[in-house]
């Protein structure tokens, strides 16, 4: 295999270059995925059937908390790649961690979330209000815990096989998902928290 | 035994048991047949786990032709119980099954597999590379499409069919009309296809636009690179909103939330508008990459270059930025209004603007062509006629206050056919005989393919002509039967006599590739037609490396300008080339995927857990696999082709 080292190492192999160009697209078709289910419940967010509206159920505490660990994990997984193009593993690996625990934060905290949802009697079968708001941050959230588990796997990598280019271009494409999942959060926290709470 | 009752189908008939001993001994005599002759290991290490572009296209082409007859059969019988009134062929639930079935798998698991074929055969040799850019990827996707297809067309024989139409509209669809778990297959199996076309898509613009030979700019791409290309971006775009409609179906119909529903807020309009947003694009997924093959034809054997290449790119791209706006068309009646119909009209008949500037740019490349009418060419002289007036009644259909008398007639059936029909189902026959030769080693034999082309061409204007008629006459689409006071008996039975003579024409396909396999000379070149463009540039049967060495490109006809201009292709020496190794990875965990599909369908938990467990099971191992393809070296290039060359 032909390695360039006048690039980075995540993009040093042509097999390398094909696979970030590739996920690029694939965010493409994750953009398409996440707009038809807002569309979807933009459509059919004041159907509530006498349940219970945004309003009612959204509280400004666990959202705030989910927005700042997920928007620090961005964050931290940003410095990841940084050390990670500076050649050092250890920071690298370090941030990695934080990321991940950032995120299981978020995920902790969404589920508490939604068995709040569920005790106040906003179920999945409630109304077509609930359940596309649940379809919309349950997708969300499936996407991060699978993330969760690729980031942990890429992490066991890095430590047994070190630096290479195949695995930093895991953890680069690993990044950009990360920081595609917060942009996804923050349409999620302005158009359906914020804009329903008001 | 109340376990085994939901396996049972609600609506048993005679044909349904005779098909059930037909697949079974089917079954058997595979599975016999690969023990006797010992094949298992072979069809296992070349092609279960082949990741090769070629292989896999033939697969494709495999799965395409089956389906083709299993969507034929049903054509058959619905026009055989249309053809004289009050028939009591089918009863009314089973013209419902089969209408239902024939949609889908005519469009998802025909037409698509057959594009797939073309896309995955073409495209890399098109653009002088070895593969594709992500040939594991490439498999996975022909193994999910595959096994979607599989899980689909179980159905009649394992818990029912879907009977809600393709279009399967709801509150129709919901668990209250559509009793059965035919719509469970409906949602489930489409998915496990789709995940695998939206893969295709991203696998196809990566390879397209990353990988093609030193020299070929974007504007010198040969126009089928140029349709596939535009028609995987449409993929990438329209295959996530059918995702999460039949993701949203799905829960509807097993999880009990309000998506689609009539009580509890939800909406049932909300199902029409984002099938359609997927639809319309997907029928021009359909027509794009055969409008590209019609092109390579008719520059081919009209033996100049095609006419208006910039145009050709252009008007492709419009069509597909179109393609998204026009949705609304497919449901004008259901009470959106006069303002918004309009403008959904508008745009509707837009389309057919860059669509008429591709067909003046075929009738130029045909002015003062040296036309040679080989059987491909013949198919596409006949596709400018029939597709024009399909596009014409489009046009009809398009204007929303006309289209409340054609809407759900049978007006509207046999305008989507006539598109589809000559303009998707011949470019793939003519793409079938076109590029034959190049799999296979022999030509098709041409005085039974042009046989072939009248015979489905005349069929074809028996069969779909008078419903033009009928569907104005109010005649309308999806009813089972009608009286004989209604007089639309007669067109209806010329109806049926078309579609039995279509019917012979596909025979007259397997006949005369049996005829072929026998009779048809092996001596053939390496570029049987005189083309123009890269893919027969390299040797047949094509070696696994396509190109021993990287052509290099100046324009969009390099081959042609290799051949007459003295361009030279091939540069310096053989160099070892790099090819990814074979997995049985796609195929296995496509196999979950089925279990898992069969599993939801029929709401058993423990297996459909136990299956999205193994699903992830198998991405963890591919996360941790360390695989880094093979090396063909200098030796083994050389011995291959001179053996290529020397005979
Ligand atoms: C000039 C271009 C075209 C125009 C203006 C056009 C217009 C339309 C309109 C307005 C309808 C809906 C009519 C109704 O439901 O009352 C329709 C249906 C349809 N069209 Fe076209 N069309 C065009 C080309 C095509 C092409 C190229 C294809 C496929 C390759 C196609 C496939 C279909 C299908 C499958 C349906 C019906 C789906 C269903 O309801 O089951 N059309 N077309
Ligand atoms: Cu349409």
């Amino acid at each position: 295999m032909d390695i360039n080292h006048s690039l980075p190492l995540e993009y040093s192999t042509e097999e390398n270059r094909l696979k970030i160009f590739g996920f690029w697209i694939f965010l493409g078709a994750e953009i398409m995925l996440f707009a038809t289910l807002f569309a979807a419940y933009f459509t059919l967010y004041n159907r509530t059937a006498g349940g219970p509206d945004g309003a009612e159920i959204f509280q400004i505490t666990p959202v705030f908390l989910e927005t700042i660990l997920l928007l620090t994990s961005s964050f931290t997984i940003g410095l990841g790649i940084h050390a990670m193009r500076l050649g050092r593993v250890k920071a690298m690996m370090g941030f990695f961690i934080v990321t991940l625990l950032l995120g299981l934060g978020f995920l902790s905290v969404e589920v508490f979330e939604f068995i709040t949802y569920v005790h106040e009697g906003a179920g999945i079968q409630t109304s077509a209000f609930t359940s596309s708001l649940l379809a919309t941050l349950g997708t969300h959230g499936a996407h991060v815990t699978l993330g969760f588990f690729w980031g942990l796997f890429i992490l066991i990598q890095v430590k047994k096989r070190g630096l290479t280019p195949a695995t930093a271009n895991k953890s680069f494409i690993f990044s950009l998902y990360w920081h595609f999942l917060d942009v996804v959060w923050i349409f999620i926290f302005s158009f359906i928290y914020l804009k329903g709470m008001m | 035994m109340e376990f085994f009752e939901r396996f049972a189908i609600p609506n048993p008939s005679f044909a349904i048991y005779a098909s059930m001993v037909a697949a079974g001994i089917t079954m058997i005599a595979i599975v016999a047949g690969l023990t006797y002759f010992k094949k298992w290991g072979y069809l296992w290490r070349e092609w279960l786990t082949t990741v090769d572009h070629k292989r896999i296209g033939i697969m494709y082409l495999i799965s395409a032709l089956l389906m083709l007859f299993r969507g034929g059969v049903d054509a058959i019988m619905m026009r055989a119980q249309l053809a004289v009134p009050d028939n009591t062929l089918l009863d009314a639930q089973h013209y419902n099954e089969i209408f239902t079935t024939h949609g889908v798998v005519m469009i998802l698991f025909m037409a698509m597999p057959f594009i797939m074929f073309f896309m995955n055969l073409v495209v890399p040799l098109q653009i002088g590379a070895r593969d594709v850019a992500f040939p594991r990827l490439n498999a996975l996707s022909f193994w999910l499409f595959f096994m979607g297809a599989m899980l689909f067309n179980i159905s009649f024989m394992v818990g029912g069919s879907p009977d809600a139409g393709w279009t399967s509209y709801f509150p129709l669809a919901d668990n209250e009309f559509s009793k059965s778990v035919g719509t469970n297959y409906y949602m489930i199996a489409i998915q496990i296809a789709g995940i695998g076309t939206l893969m295709t898509g991203i696998n196809f613009i990566t390879t397209i636009l990353k990988m093609r030979a030193p020299g070929m700019k974007l504007m010198q791409m040969p126009m089928f690179t140029w349709s596939s290309l535009i028609a995987n971006v449409i993929i990438v775009f329209a295959f996530p909103v059918l995702t999460v409609a039949l993701a949203m179906g799905t829960m509807d119909r097993l999880f009990g939330t309000n998506f689609f529903t009539i009580d509890n807020g939800g909406m049932s309009m909300l199902w029409a508008n984002i099938f359609w947003v997927w639809g319309h694009p997907e029928v021009y997924i359909l027509i794009l990459p055969a409008f590209g093959i019609y092109s390579e034809i008719f520059s081919t054997f009209s033996r100049r270059n095609l006419y208006g290449y910039k145009s050709m790119v252009w008007s492709m791209v419009l069509i597909s930025l179109l393609s998204f706006l026009v949705w609304a068309h497919h449901f004008f009646t259901m009470g959106q209004g006069a303002f918004t119909n309009s403008i959904f009209s508008i745009t509707t008949m837009a389309i057919a603007v860059p669509t008429g500037v591709k067909i003046f740019n075929w009738l130029l490349t045909l002015w003062k062509g040296k036309i040679e009418f080989t059987t491909p060419m013949l198919y596409a002289i006949m596709f400018i006629p029939l597709f024009t007036l399909g596009g014409v009644t489009g046009v009809m259909l398009a204007m929303s206050a006309a289209d409340y008398q054609y809407h759900n007639t049978m007006f509207l059936v046999a305008h989507f056919h006539n598109v589809i029909i000559p303009g998707v189902v011949y470019a793939m026959l003519a793409g079938l005989t076109y590029y034959w030769p190049k799999m296979f080693g022999f030509m098709l034999n041409e005085k039974i393919g042009k046989w072939t082309v009248w015979t489905l061409s005349i069929g074809f204007v028996l069969a779909f002509m008078p419903m033009y008629i009928t569907g104005l006459d109010g005649q309308a689409r999806r009813l089972y039967t009608y009286s004989e006071s209604t007089g639309f008996g007669p067109l209806n039975m010329v109806s049926f006599v078309g579609a039995a003579i279509m019917a012979v024409g596909f025979v007259l396909i397997v006949y005369n590739i049996y005829y072929s396999v026998r009779y048809a000379s092996r001596d053939i070149s390496a570029d049987p037609w005189d083309a123009r463009t890269l893919e027969w540039a390299t040797h047949t049967p094509i070696p696994e490396y396509n190109f021993a060495i990287t052509p290099e490109v100046k324009s969009s006809e390099a081959f042609w300008d290799s051949k007459k201009n003295g361009h030279v292709l091939f540069k310096g020496n053989y160099e070892k080339i790099h090819m990814p190794n074979n997995s049985g990875m796609p195929f296995v965990m496509s196999i979950i995927f089925f279990i898992w599909g069969f599993s939801l369908i029929f709401s058993l938990w423990i297996p459909a857990i136990v299956a999205t467990l193994g699903i992830f099971a198998c991405l963890t191992l591919r996360s941790f696999e360390k695989d880094h393809g093979h090396y063909i070296s200098v030796k083994e290039i050389e011995d291959t082709e001179s053996e290529l060359r020397g005979a």
